[in-house]
């Protein structure tokens, strides 16, 4: 016990506020990245090929990367989602695809893995802040 | 083309898996807890389904 909050207190004392925005940043640009470099190297393999996967079925399945509509609330939520993805997300939008197609039958399906593949890269910058921070 | 049932499947599996990992540090915990998640997943899924079918489309 007094082991594991020495470590913890270590880790925090560490944890400067530069170091934590590059650890968010990293989290951001690639799914997995941060955890790799904290030394999780196991888990940030698997949200690296699982979130990036993620994000290609989506673009395969015709979903649409949303632009940021400020006039339609649910676009402009749809499209901070999308942009959870880091640079995928930002490589996407600069060779114009992920235009999506409204009309194929797996639009949704498309859209659906798109933004829930974003939002879980959210949690994944949470967790690696939770871990650059020793909390974990 | 793949099936409705399939896309969800995938979709659910891959949720699973992430959420697993984020939730447990044992890799076998983790296999475990996406298993359970999975199948909670599917199992809802169907639940809901049923709970719809005699809803007018």
């Amino acid at each position: 016990m007094a082991t594991k909050s020495t470590t913890a207190e270590a880790t925090r004392a560490s944890a400067e506020p530069g170091t934590l925005t590059l650890v968010c940043v990293l989290a951001w640009a690639l799914p997995g990245a941060a955890h790799i470099w904290l030394g999780r190297r196991q888990k940030g393999i698997v949200f690296l090929v699982v979130l990036s996967l993620m994000f290609g079925i989506g673009l395969v399945l015709e979903g649409r990367i949303f632009p940021f509509e400020l006039s339609e609330p649910l676009v402009a939520l749809a499209a901070i989602a999308d942009m959870g993805m880091g640079i995928p997300w930002l490589l996407t939008r600069m060779m114009g695809a992920g235009a999506g197609l409204v009309t194929a039958a797996t639009f949704e399906y498309g859209n659906t893995f798109l933004i829930v593949a974003g939002l879980l890269n959210f949690l994944v910058m949470l967790d690696a802040f939770d871990i650059a921070m020793g909390r974990k | 083309v793949i099936s409705h049932f399939a896309y969800l499947a995938l979709f659910a599996l891959l949720v699973s898996i992430v959420f697993a990992v984020l939730m447990r540090d044992d890799p076998r915990q983790q296999l475990r807890t996406a298993g359970v998640l999975f199948a909670g997943f599917l199992a809802t899924a169907f639940v809901l389904s049923w709970l719809m079918y005699p809803l007018p489309l």
